[in-house]
């Protein structure tokens, strides 16, 4: 394609013509949508209408499914994502993600977190101490897990493995945090806490998340895209979505008439 | 789906064309009251105001059950704050109907609304522009709305000439000053019921449209 999109600072990450394939199944169809640096954007939208598998794809989660193709442009700051060459370790080190269930590894909270780091390199141990600190006071941890950082992770509660999990994401200094229901499997004290976290999380990243709550979406996302049967219905300020929709199967869908 | 939520929203509609009915009854019954020098009618608008009230109350709780217990977006948010706000301008217009049948009870103005007709004409313009007002929002009628915000003007325009006619009788000496000034509050209360009639007009804007006064307020 010779036409070039020129990135607008305050999009993060854009996609352009977007369409992806399982086999014969059109999961995406032609999704054109720009993610706001600093934002917090929420995908809502039925099971099974594509907003999980385009989370996906934003840091080619997808590259590991047998059959999918994908076409169409994922430009992170303007680079194309999908291009020959791109490093999927140092994309996902730009663009985290942070599960449905949290899924700490089996060892020590003090290793979940610094297991990144190491990854990328990190050897001295002062460097590392730091890093795991920080990420933990970033997730809105710390507090809870300073006198046990060398326990397990999975000995602690639901929420705090997600904040965990969260803190792992942040280790690497990503850019862009994805997530995918982030709070569906939590309490709601929890839940409110991750809520919380991701009004300051938005101050140094970029939040894209996947939720069935639309509650949770408007309480806390900047931006709302509607999905159905792979098609992105519409993509508003959440405000404006979710009090004067245009789209007819928005209104039917956050108004529960749907179906 | 979600017929427990359609149902009361259902119920929030019926009960405000209940209120409706009890203000325009009201407004009219007042008018009555003052040409028939009816003390009794009278009375009876003074005291029926205490069931606006409650009327008004029954619908703000229903308005405040609905946005804890369902949620409402879009359509259906713009239809229960817009109800939230014009059931306090309903139930100033029924305080206004109220004060006017005050006036029946402390003085006899019925001279003066058989000399300056217009006032009886007046009062009917106002309980259409009332009654249009609360069909136009239970229609999502904007048409009826934005007509009913014009013929504001037309009342406005009476408000004027009946003070001017009230004027003249004062210098005339055909009617007393105490009389002219019940008078002149009688068409005031009315204007201001014109008024509160508009401002339901621009909710009915906003449930229709998100936007007030032709502005985004969400």
């Amino acid at each position: 394609m010779s036409d070039i999109i020129v990135p607008q600072s305050d999009v993060k990450l854009c996609t352009r013509n977007v369409n992806l394939y399982y086999g014969e199944n059109h999961a995406l169809k032609d999704i054109n949508l720009d993610i706001k640096t600093n934002k917090i954007t929420a995908f809502i939208g039925p099971s099974g209408c594509g907003k999980s598998t385009y989370l996906k794809s934003l840091n080619r989660m997808n590259d590991l499914v047998p059959d999918c193709k994908i076409t169409g442009q994922f430009l992170l700051d303007g680079e194309d994502i999908y291009a020959d060459g791109v490093d999927t370790n140092v994309l996902r080190r730009r663009i985290g993600m942070v599960f449905q269930k949290p899924n700490p590894f089996p060892m020590s909270i003090y290793d979940n977190i610094a297991y990144g780091p190491r990854v990328h390199g990190i050897k001295s141990k002062a460097k590392l101490d730091r890093i795991v600190e920080e990420s933990l006071i970033g997730a809105a941890v710390f507090d809870e897990v300073k006198d046990r950082l060398h326990k397990s992770a999975l000995s602690l509660s639901g929420g705090q493995q997600q904040r965990i999990c969260i803190a792992r994401a942040i280790a690497v200094q990503p850019e862009v945090i994805l997530m995918d229901e982030p709070t569906s499997a939590l309490d709601p004290v929890s839940t409110l806490k991750i809520e919380e976290l991701m009004n300051t999380l938005k101050e140094k990243y970029t939040v894209a998340i996947v939720t069935h709550n639309m509650q949770q979406a408007t309480r806390i996302s900047d931006f709302t895209a509607f999905f159905l049967v792979g098609e992105m219905v519409e993509y508003a300020p959440t405000d404006e979505l979710f009090s004067r929709p245009k789209d007819k199967r928005t209104e039917d869908y956050i108004t529960g008439r749907f179906g | 789906m979600r017929e427990t939520f359609e149902h009361k929203l259902g119920k929030l509609n019926n009960d405000l064309i209940r209120m409706g009915g009890m203000i325009e009854e009201a407004i009219a019954s007042s008018i009555t009251a003052l040409r028939d020098s009816d003390a009794e009618l009278a009375q009876k608008v003074v005291d029926g105001d205490r069931q606006v009230d409650e009327e008004e109350k029954n619908i703000e709780s229903q308005c405040l059950s609905i946005i804890l217990r369902e949620q409402p977006v879009a359509k259906d948010l713009r239809k229960v704050s817009a109800a939230l706000k014009m059931v306090t301008d309903m139930e100033r217009i029924a305080d206004n109907a109220a004060d006017i049948a005050e006036i029946s009870l402390t003085a006899d103005v019925s001279t003066i609304m058989h000399i300056v007709k217009e006032i009886q004409t007046m009062s009917e313009k106002v309980i259409i522009m009332v009654s249009h007002s609360i069909d136009s929002f239970v229609t999502t009628d904007m048409e009826l709305a934005n007509e009913t915000i014009k013929a504001d003007d037309e009342v406005d325009e009476l408000f004027i000439s009946i003070r001017n006619r009230i004027v003249e009788l004062i210098k005339s000496e055909h009617c007393s000053g105490e009389v002219a000034v019940d008078a002149l509050m009688i068409v005031k209360y009315l204007e201001r019921i014109a008024d509160h009639a508009v401002n339901i007009c621009e909710w009915v804007e906003f449930f229709k449209t998100g936007e007030y006064k032709n502005t985004r307020i969400i």
